[in-house]
C-alpha cells in the first residue's frame, strides 16, 4: 500500500508534466491539423533557459525562501517569453508559408525545426549532462514506514509545486479557451477557419497566438522537470515529447481535458510499470499504449464527441 | 456619402480558381437599403461572387468597393469589419459551440457595444434560437441552423447583409419564415441585402432589383418584378416556380 501510493505521487507529477507539454500538441493539432514535431524541443529549450538563468542568476536553495520563490516567478516569465518568441518565429518560418501546401510538407519542416533546435543546443550548450543542484529540497514523510512493507512514504516540496503550479495553470488555461474572446476566436478557428475570417478573426494571428500558447505551457514544463530530475540534456525534448504527444493521442487529439487526461494517464502508466515491472521498459510501455490507442481508438478517451449534423 | 454612391460596387471582376476562371467580369452594383438579388443555375458563379467580395479567394482582375472604399485587396478578416456580415453557403455553424457563442462570435470584432440588444432582437427575430441558445450549434436542425447562420451575420450590426442560399433544403415554411425576417430587417431595420438564391421566385418577389448570373458572366439585369415577368427568365429559372 505504502509502495502504490509512493508511485502514485510520483506519477502524477510526471503525468503532470507529459500533460502541460501535451496541451501544446493537442491545440496546435486542432487548429491547424498538424503534429508540431519542435514541441518537444521547445519544452527542452525551456528547461535550459530556466537552467542558464538559475545559474547566472545564483538561485539557490540557501536563499530566503521569500526570495527564491520571486526569482523562480521571473525565471518562469522570462523562460516563457523566449519560448513563445520562438513557437511564434517557427510557425511564421516553417509553417504558415506551407499551408495550403500538402499535408506532409509542414510536418517535414516541423522534424527539420526540431533538429535545428537540438543541434543548436547541443553546439552552444554542449553535450554532457546538466545537472543542477536541489532547489527546493525537502518534503513531507507521509508514512514513516511503520506498515508490514516498511517503506517510507515521502511527498517532496518539489512535487507539491509541480502539482500546484500544473492544476493553477489547467485552470486558468481551460477558463481562457473557454469563457474569454481570444479563446473563442481559438475554436472558432478550429471548427472552421473560413468562418471564423468571415466574421473577422485574423486566423493567422490566432494561429500564432496558439503556438505561443503551447510553447510557453512547454516552457513550464521545462522548468518543472529541472527542478524534479536536477538534470537536463539536449535529447530530453524528444522523449518527453513524443510521450506527450502519446497522452494527446490517448486523451483524443484536439481536446483539451483529453490533453491533460491523457498526460496523467501516461504519467501513472510509466511510473508504475517501472514500479512493479522493470524500468527497463518504461518508454516500451508508454509507446504501446500509443500503438494500441491508434489501432483500437483512434480517436482516443475524449477525442471529438457529439453527433454532428451535416 | 453622395446620394449617386452605391454601397457596394463590383467592376469588371474576375476571379479564377487555379487556371479555372469562375467569374468572367462581373458589373454589379447594391445600394443602401436595397435588397439586390442574384440567381442563377448551380456552378453558375454566384457563391464565388459572394466569396469574391469578402476576400476570400481575392478578385484577380477588377475592383470592389464598399461605401466609397476599395476593398479588392483587403484580407477577409479586415473586410468582415467594415459593417458587412455574411451568412455563408451550407450555414458553417461552429457545430461545438452553444448557440449562445455562436451568436456571440458574430458579434466579437465588430466592436458592438449593444451586445445584449443584439441578442434580444436576433431572439426577436428567430425564437426558436432562444429557446435552443444553450444547445451545442451542430445539433439544430437545419432550418434553425439557417436563422442561426443570419442572427450570428446581424449580431455585428451590418449595413449590408450577404446571403448565400439561405432557403436551401429547408421545409416552404421554414423558407417563408426566413424571407420574412429578411423582409423586416430591410423595412423595419434599414439593412442593406444583398441575396444569391436558386430558388429564383421568391428571391425576385423579395427584391427590388435582381441580377441572372450564367457561366460566370451576369447576362440580365432589372427590377425583381421585370425579371420574374421575362419569358426568357420564366423559362429558364421559374419552371413550376409559384411553389
Amino acid at each position: 500500500m505504502e509502495y502504490f501510493l509512493q508511485q502514485l505521487i510520483n506519477g502524477v507529477t510526471l503525468g503532470s508534466i507529459y500533460g502541460l507539454i501535451a496541451i501544446g500538441y493537442t491545440m496546435v493539432y486542432g487548429i491547424i491539423g498538424m503534429i508540431n514535431f519542435a514541441h518537444g524541443d521547445i519544452f527542452m529549450v525551456g528547461a535550459f533557459i530556466s537552467l542558464i538563468l538559475i545559474v547566472t542568476l545564483g538561485v539557490t536553495a540557501s536563499m530566503p525562501l521569500a526570495l527564491l520563490i520571486l526569482a523562480l516567478i521571473a525565471i518562469l516569465i522570462v523562460s516563457m517569453a523566449l519560448t513563445s518568441v520562438w513557437g511564434w518565429t517557427v510557425e511564421r518560418i516553417a509553417y504558415r508559408p506551407l499551408r495550403g501546401s500538402f499535408r506532409l510538407a509542414p510536418l517535414i519542416t516541423a522534424i527539420g525545426a526540431s533538429i535545428v533546435l537540438q543541434n543548436f543546443v547541443q553546439i552552444s550548450q554542449g553535450a554532457r549532462n546538466k545537472p543542477l543542484q536541489p532547489l527546493i529540497p525537502g518534503g513531507f514523510t507521509l508514512s514513516e514506514g511503520a506498515g508490514e512493507s516498511g517503506f517510507i512514504v515521502q511527498l517532496s516540496y518539489s512535487q507539491i509545486l509541480i502539482i500546484v503550479v500544473t492544476t493553477v495553470l489547467m485552470i486558468g488555461f481551460t477558463t481562457l479557451i473557454n469563457k474569454t474572446s481570444l479563446g473563442r476566436a481559438q475554436r472558432s478557428c478550429e471548427q472552421d477557419r473560413k468562418m471564423a475570417s468571415l466574421l473577422g478573426i485574423n486566423v493567422d494571428r490566432t494561429i500564432s497566438l496558439t503556438f505561443v500558447m503551447g510553447a510557453s505551457l512547454a516552457s513550464v514544463a521545462g522548468l518543472m522537470f529541472l527542478i524534479y530530475y536536477g538534470v537536463i540534456d539536449f535529447y530530453i525534448g524528444f522523449l518527453a515529447g513524443v510521450k506527450a504527444f502519446t497522452a494527446a493521442v490517448l486523451g483524443g487529439i484536439g481536446s483539451l481535458p483529453g490533453a491533460m487526461l491523457g498526460g496523467l494517464l501516461i504519467g501513472l502508466i510509466e511510473t508504475f510499470w517501472s514500479g512493479y515491472f522493470s524500468v527497463e521498459y518504461k518508454d516500451v510501455a508508454a509507446f504501446s499504449i500509443l500503438a494500441i490507442v491508434l489501432i483500437f481508438m483512434p480517436e482516443g478517451l475524449l477525442g471529438k464527441p457529439e453527433v454532428e449534423k451535416v | 456619402m453622395s446620394a449617386s454612391q452605391p454601397l457596394l460596387d463590383v467592376r469588371n471582376v474576375e476571379t479564377h480558381y487555379g487556371k479555372i476562371i469562375a467569374l468572367r467580369g462581373v458589373d454589379m452594383t447594391v445600394n443602401e437599403g436595397e435588397i439586390v438579388t442574384l440567381i442563377g443555375a448551380n456552378g453558375a458563379g454566384k457563391s464565388t461572387l459572394m466569396m469574391t467580395i469578402c476576400g476570400s479567394p481575392q478578385a484577380s482582375s477588377g475592383s470592389i468597393f464598399y461605401d466609397g472604399e476599395d476593398i479588392t485587396r483587403l484580407p477577409t478578416h479586415l473586410i468582415m469589419r467594415k459593417s458587412i456580415a455574411q451568412s455563408p453557403e451550407g450555414r458553417r455553424i461552429f457545430p461545438r459551440m452553444s448557440v449562445l457563442e455562436n451568436l456571440i462570435m458574430g458579434a466579437e470584432t465588430a466592436g458592438n457595444k449593444d451586445v445584449e440588444g443584439s441578442l434580444k432582437r436576433a431572439y426577436d427575430l428567430f425564437p426558436r434560437l432562444k429557446e435552443r441558445r444553450n444547445q451545442r450549434g451542430g445539433t439544430l436542425s437545419g432550418g434553425e441552423q439557417q436563422m442561426l447562420a443570419i442572427a450570428r451575420a446581424l449580431m455585428s450590426k451590418p449595413r449590408l447583409l450577404l446571403l448565400d442560399e439561405p432557403s436551401l433544403g429547408l421545409a416552404p415554411l421554414i423558407v417563408k419564415q426566413i424571407f420574412d425576417a429578411i423582409r423586416d430587417l430591410n423595412r423595419q431595420d434599414g439593412l442593406t441585402v444583398f441575396l444569391v438564391e436558386q430558388n429564383a421566385y421568391h428571391a425576385l418577389k423579395l427584391a427590388h432589383r435582381g441580377y441572372v448570373m450564367v457561366n460566370g458572366k451576369i447576362t440580365m439585369s432589372g427590377t425583381g418584378k421585370e425579371l420574374l415577368a421575362r419569358e426568357d427568365v420564366k423559362a429558364a429559372y421559374l419552371e413550376g416556380g409559384g411553389h
